[in-house]
């Protein structure tokens, strides 16, 4: 079967790869171009550990051909913060201990952006429903929820500074 | 799990897409927002040789009201017709039911096309449209018809849809009155064990002008409950009116047990939602 040409842009950078069509999106992320923040949970569309960002909209990058996002802008936990600069959301997950082993971190914070960026002063409730599409199995989400509250106060304190 | 090779086209328009699925012949698949489909397709219960995407097709992504009726294109997204301000004018019962489908990230992706396509009990939207009094924009080889929804779903996946047709839009009468979609789930994300739609239109004489009942995952297929919907609006909605429709309803279901739980649970938790839509309905009524 032959591999088509994909061309996307991930965290800013342009990048074009090869792919056979069956490929998932988050297999070529991976493997192809290295980006590892996006974990494989449980590949069936339940957990949201590879939850991205696509042209802004949270995707399960477990169910999408990666021949289905040619063309796209994608953001993973990659292109929020890097350990010289974190994220507010990385910030307050750490200071709330949102996450104890992290394997649903990457695809929880990147699922949390996005629901800021539609909501900036969520209620707990919108929270716990903005996030239900990913499953953590150490926090029981309490603190979870707390970062994600606490993130969202600072950031709308940093927009009206600004 | 990596699903089966297949050959994957992209065509920007209905009729090429109609031409293509012509020219592949049955190796080939529609695919919408393929959360039902990849998944089936990473267990290798379907093995399409050809993918048909509909995605870049622009005249499927569309939510009209015009002259009293809302037309929303088969592409149009769960997440789109939660957002949309004019539908929740025009129809607040389509957003109460996207909202309790699948969980964020899969309403993004997820469509009403392939909601209402697939065949799948599980899935809300058929019995909504079913509710509704929906219609079904078929395109085909020979053109374009339209199928009610009551009258689209003939099995568990099997439907009016000829194979190679694409449901193109759906298409219901602006509606009121009060509304409800009432769902009993596992856990978010889940499949309904039992979920109701239901409409109530309240007269000028206090009475019931207009009452449409329908279910979900308690059949083979969505089930529209005529004898229950005409008996609200022939004696009016009160608690004696309520057990009469409840009970009307719970003998034409046919729940299976499964991981969900038994058929009697089912049977419970149905006439536990359905009493519960009926009244709330009623109130918003």
């Amino acid at each position: 079967m032959t591999k088509a040409s994909i061309t996307l842009n991930v965290n800013g950078q342009s990048v074009t790869t090869e792919a056979e069509p069956r490929e998932l999106l988050i297999h070529v992320l991976r493997e192809q171009l290295e980006i590892t923040g996006p974990h494989i949970g449980c590949e069936t569309s339940h957990c949201g550990a590879c939850t991205v960002e696509i042209d802004g909209r949270s995707v399960k990058s477990c169910t999408l051909f990666a021949v289905q996002a040619q063309g796209s802008e994608i953001t993973t936990i990659e292109g929020l913060g890097n350990p010289d600069k974190l994220h507010v959301l990385q910030e307050k997950f750490k200071e709330h201990h949102g996450l104890q082993c992290g394997f649903c971190t990457p695809g929880m914070i990147t699922r949390a952006h996005r629901l800021l960026e539609e909501n900036p002063d969520p209620t707990e409730e919108e929270v716990r429903f903005g996030i239900s599409g990913n499953l953590c199995r150490c926090t029981g989400y309490q603190n979870i929820v707390k970062a994600i509250l606490a993130a969202a106060s600072e950031l709308r304190q940093t927009e009206s500074v600004a | 799990m990596i699903p089966g090779r297949f050959e994957y086209h992209q065509p920007e328009s209905l009729d090429a897409a109609v031409g293509l699925l012509g020219k592949l012949g049955e190796d080939a698949r529609v695919i919408a927002g393929g959360h039902s489909l990849i998944p089936m397709m990473k267990l290798r219960l379907a093995m399409p040789e050809h993918l048909v995407d509909l995605k870049a097709i622009t005249d499927l992504k569309h939510i009209t009201v015009d002259g009293g009726v809302i037309s929303i294109g088969a592409m149009t997204t769960q997440a789109e017709l939660i957002g949309s301000a004019e539908l929740a004018l025009a129809a607040p019962i389509v957003k109460e039911t996207a909202l309790q489908i699948a969980d964020p990230q899969i309403r993004y992706q997820g469509t009403i096309g392939g909601n209402v396509a697939n065949g799948d009990p599980g899935n809300d939207m058929p019995a909504l449209m079913q509710c509704l009094d929906a219609s079904f924009v078929l395109q085909g080889p020979d053109g374009q018809r339209e199928v009610s929804a009551r009258e689209f779903y003939e099995a568990a996946y099997f439907t009016a849809r000829e194979d190679l047709e694409i449901l193109s839009a759906v298409k219901f009468a602006v509606c009121s009155g009060g509304y409800a979609y009432e769902k009993q789930k596992r856990k978010i994300g889940d499949y309904a064990t039992a979920a109701a739609a239901v409409l109530l239109t309240k007269g000028g004489d206090g009475g019931c002008s207009h009452a449409a009942i329908a279910l979900t995952n308690l059949a083979d297929t969505p089930l529209y409950c005529e004898e229950a919907s005409n008996s609200l609006m022939q004696s009016g909605v009160d608690a004696a009116s309520i057990d009469g429709a409840v009970a009307s309803c719970m003998s034409i279901i046919e729940p299976v047990e499964d991981n969900r739980g038994p058929a009697e649970f089912k049977k419970h938790a149905a006439s536990m939602v359905l009493r519960r839509a009926i009244e709330l309905a009623w109130s918003r009524a």
